[in-house]
């Protein structure tokens, strides 16, 4: 190879590289290992995590410790699938091209908004690029937030709003849901765009309708993040005037992984189609009229358009879109309307069970489907501890992102939290706000 | 009616969406007993709040959906099947005990918002993978939490917006060169900065004086100068070192596009060259397999002066007195941008970046850019010979690192054909055609990236590939107009998906 090239050695292709920019040293790196000692290695890591196997997961918080079908696994991890990069031959892309455009069906179904794309990172960063969306759309830099929106989903859209040269104004929230007057209040003719979650952060299904009168009436696009898992029965945000509804897709054929990779849904109006974020597959014919399939609306994409481009994503998340969509499909139009009906009722039962526990109370009597928020009259940190011990993580520490909700918990339902498990939660809470109480007395902790 | 006849058994059969073959009563999923009260749901949640009618998902039953989706996964072509050289996006193989590893337990079911004292294997993984990653990018601070390429782009001009502003300044220019990613102008747009072009020289590098001039215009603007080396040709921007005291001293910062790192891994770092950011691509150089367009995953390296700024949370190790270390996730971090996403970032990809540089070590790492850069100039040998020399020549002729770029325009003015048709012939032959018509400079172009996982059997079967369609061309150019022809699809109307875009599926 190195005569074909007309070279003496390596070093002779490495010349162009400055002699000062030369390393001339190996890299401060362990030597390479073989194949079972790397598995042994990273198996021994894996051990020193408390995984939803290990302990029974009541934590939410915007992820979720869903039941993964055998199928979904079965079809990500067949090569054709896990090698490929992004469809730019289309040609030799029609399945993943049209896996797009399937999942981008399924998303429009389930948000009720006609306009889909292949997916993008994540939730937050999605919620992010919603925001880049309504400067485009209205021309204004300002941004009306639900303090229901997912904290990490708030922080990133004003991380992104320094570069935007946006605003970010925060509406609080009133026994459980957004301060409907106080949202009314804060959005005005130069707002681009009215954030809200629901359900919300704290669990609690929003009434989308009523609060995003204000929006429309200021021409401010309206932005709503949403579970996917709960768009078997509650409204979809696209029958409540949405502009565009998003959110974390985790729930639908991922798992966990600590947080990522994920993937966030994009949907909206047609009026919005050239300015969505990401890849959009769309249908079309081949020279003989066979059906096909290619990325649509390239046009608006940054290895078009550069600067001008609506948003600067490239890789994004397609195989675990993929997931989604087999998982969809598994669960089907009955399916997936029953595992709404299923969380709605044990997480009914759930909020009922706990909220009896001497010492325990509601945070909020909103409506909920999956995930429901509590108030503790003993520190949360210390009552989660207990509830380890016992091998139940009990729920996410409000307190983390909320110092208002000091004494709140969050507690999150799946389909895999049998009632069972729900009793034994029940048990260990009761113990430990119990305990918790006679270790601290009222007014200490 | 010959076409039809000649149809290959694939093409026959015509594209169906899952949603077509819904059957009403069919099914999959059994759910398990709800196990408590059956209570009607508009009496947990008011009836205007519940959807009338539920999302006409399709209704099918498991056999249905697995020779669906193997079907269509048939419709693909993917990096196990054959050789992948596109240029830029480093197709390199993605080993499968990567895959096992990331499916352990302790791994998939994590939950992210689990106690860090619970999570102390997935952090010290974090911590280590950082630890990696500064040390090939010779930048001394890692975050992880960027989601992929241009996630880190975003990151590394909001880092420089926000050292900026902590010395008091406001500066507006940032500066590419012509040569540059779209995902650069893009990022540079979203974080609230103006693109400044830079020319590029007769060797392919930066040209000086186009910087320097676009530097005196206004140098208390410059902000940050954007830059990949190797560059998108491929070539090392030998002046790497002038062009960084230039940025230096004009007071901006130097942002290291890592798509192109796996030509330096172990040879030379960005941040030996001056660099203050590299995004790295772990999906590129790390192994990370492509999932037909994501996951993920773009980390920041960064310098000691922009690490105040770093995305919040960052993964600390900390010394317990008589425990050993602790690791734990900062969030105090008061001069930080914030977040760029949720949680910690593409976990599941660091941990399969991880068991790539454990396999590889130290040694491994520097013989693979090392393979990666003699397989790139290899198959240029092979390329600059024979037809291929004649009509699609290199566009700057000299030793390449881990890529090159070839001009079709000989091609196109002697033989009528464009590189879009020798890259849709290429499929018959049953190979992925190069990056094409990037970067722009180049007429024509074709972007070749070998990676260093290929045989130098693949590399001449490519080459012999080339030569013969180059070869069929000169008798007959219609054959290339007309490719491809064994493909599910044959060449698809793009224009009409952009004017009248259907983009689900009707039901």
């Amino acid at each position: 190879m190195l005569a074909a090239i007309g070279v003496e050695s390596l070093d002779d292709l490495f010349e162009q590289i400055p002699e000062s920019l030369r390393l001339g040293r190996p890299l401060d790196l362990p030597g390479g290992l073989s194949e079972a000692e790397v598995y042994e290695r990273l198996a021994t890591l894996a051990d020193r995590n408390a995984d939803a196997e290990a302990e029974v997961c009541f934590v939410g918080a915007g992820m979720y410790d869903h039941y993964v079908p055998a199928i979904v696994d079965a079809i990500t991890s067949r090569s054709e699938f896990l090698t490929p990069y992004t469809p730019y031959q289309p040609e030799i892309s029609q399945g993943g091209l049209q896996v797009m455009f399937e999942f981008q069906t399924a998303m429009s179904e389930l948000t009720g908004l006609p306009v889909s794309n292949a997916g993008l990172y994540e939730g937050p960063s999605s919620v992010a690029s919603a925001g880049y969306l309504a400067i485009g759309a209205t021309k204004r830099r300002r941004f009306v937030v639900s303090r229901g929106l997912h904290p990490h989903s708030r922080e990133t859209l004003r991380t992104y709003s320094v570069g935007y040269g946006a605003e970010v104004v925060e509406v609080g929230l009133e026994g459980g849901l957004t301060d409907a007057a106080a949202l009314a209040a804060a959005i005005d003719g130069e707002t681009a765009a009215v954030f809200l979650q629901s359900p919300n952060f704290l669990g609690a299904v929003e009434d989308v309708e009523a609060l995003g009168a204000a929006a429309k009436h200021h021409g401010a696009l309206l932005v709503v993040a949403c579970d996917p898992m709960t768009l078997g029965i509650l409204k979809p945000p696209g029958e409540q005037g949405a502009d565009v509804a998003l959110g974390e897709g985790q729930p639908l054929g991922n798992r966990l992984d600590f947080g990522g990779p994920s993937f966030g849904f994009f949907c909206a109006t047609e009026e919005q189609i050239r300015r969505m974020p990401g890849r959009i597959a769309g249908e079309t014919e081949d020279l003989d009229g066979r059906r096909g399939f290619v990325l649509a609306l390239q046009t608006r994409e940054q290895h078009i358009r550069r600067e001008k481009a609506t948003n600067n994503i490239c890789t994004a998340q397609a195989l675990n879109a993929l997931g989604a969509m087999v998982h969809l499909a598994w669960l089907g139009r009955r399916g997936f309307r029953e595992l709404g009906e299923l969380l709605a009722r044990r997480t009914a039962y759930a909020r009922q069970r706990l909220a009896a526990i001497e010492g325990v109370e509601l945070l909020h009597e909103a409506p909920v489907v999956r995930e429901f928020a509590l108030r503790l009259e003993a520190p949360v940190p210390a009552v989660l501890e207990r509830c380890a011990e016992q091998g139940i993580a009990a729920g996410y520490p409000l307190g983390r992102e909320y110092p208002e909700y000091e004494d709140g918990l969050l507690v999150a339902i799946t389909e895999r939290r049998t009632r069972a498990q729900i009793d034994a939660l029940a048990e260990a809470l009761e113990v430990a706000v119990a305990a918790e109480r006679r270790a601290y007395p009222a007014g200490v902790g | 009616m010959s076409a039809q006849l000649n149809e290959t058994p694939m093409q026959r059969e015509r594209a169906t969406t899952i949603y077509e073959k819904s059957k009403p009563g069919r099914r999959a999923a059994a759910l398990p007993e709800a196990e408590v009260p059956e209570v009607p749901l508009a009496e947990l949640i008011p009836a205007r709040l519940l959807r009338e009618a539920p999302p006409r998902l399709p209704e099918v039953a498991e056999p249905e959906i697995v020779r669906h989706y193997n079907r269509l996964s048939r419709r693909n072509f993917d990096l196990d099947s054959g050789f992948y050289p596109l240029g830029s996006c480093t197709m390199k193989h993605n080993p499968r005990l990567n895959e096992r590893v990331a499916a352990l337990p302790g791994h998939a079911r994590l939950h992210p918002a689990q106690d860090p004292l619970r999570a102390q294997g997935a952090l010290e993984l974090m911590w280590l993978l950082q630890g990696s990653l500064a040390e090939i990018c010779g930048l001394p601070h890692v975050s992880l939490q960027p989601s992929a390429g241009s996630h880190g782009e975003l990151a590394g001009l909001l880092l420089t917006r926000a050292y900026h502003a902590d010395r008091g300044e406001t500066r507006t220019r940032v500066l590419a060169p012509d040569t540059s990613h779209g995902t650069n102008p893009a990022s540079v747009t979203m974080a609230g900065f103006e693109v400044i072009k830079v020319a590029t020289n007769e060797r392919g590098g930066v040209e000086m004086d186009d910087l320097r001039a676009k530097i005196e215009e206004a140098p208390d603007q410059v902000a940050c100068l954007m830059l990949t080396n190797p560059n998108t040709l491929g070539l090392f921007d030998e002046n790497i070192e002038e062009i960084a005291a230039l940025i230096h001293a004009a007071g901006g910062t130097l942002y290291y596009d890592g798509a192109n790192l796996n030509a330096v891994m172990g040879q030379s770092r960005p941040g030996d060259m001056g660099f203050d950011i590299v995004h790295v691509n772990l999906h590129k150089s790390f192994s990370q397999p492509h999932g037909g367009g994501g996951p993920g995953a773009g980390p920041i390296a960064v310098s000691e002066r922009i690490e105040p700024f770093l995305p919040r949370p960052q993964v600390v190790r900390r010394e317990v007195d008589g425990h050993g270390p602790v690791f734990d996730l900062d969030h105090d971090r008061p001069k930080s941008i914030g977040r760029l996403r949720g949680f910690q970032g593409n976990f599941g990809v660091f941990v399969r970046s991880y068991a790539y540089i454990l396999s590889l070590g130290a040694d491994g790492l520097a013989e693979a850019s090392e393979t990666a850069v003699l397989n790139a100039n290899y198959l240029k040998a092979r390329l600059a010979a024979g037809r291929a020399g004649k009509y699609t020549p290199v566009a700057f002729d000299r030793h390449c690192m881990h890529e090159f770029v070839l001009s079709g325009k000989p091609m196109k003015r002697e033989l009528g054909i464009a590189t879009l048709d020798l890259a849709k012939r290429l499929l018959d032959f049953g190979f992925h055609p190069p990056t094409v018509y990037f970067p722009l400079l180049v007429d024509e172009a074709l972007m070749v990236e070998p990676t260093e996982t290929e045989t130098k059997e693949s590399l001449d079967a490519f080459a012999d590939a080339v030569e013969a369609i180059l070869a069929e061309a000169e008798a007959d150019p219609e054959l290339a107009k007309q490719a491809p022809y064994t493909t599910p699809v044959r060449r698809l109307d793009e224009v009409k998906a952009t004017r009248q875009p259907v983009v689900r599926q009707p039901l």
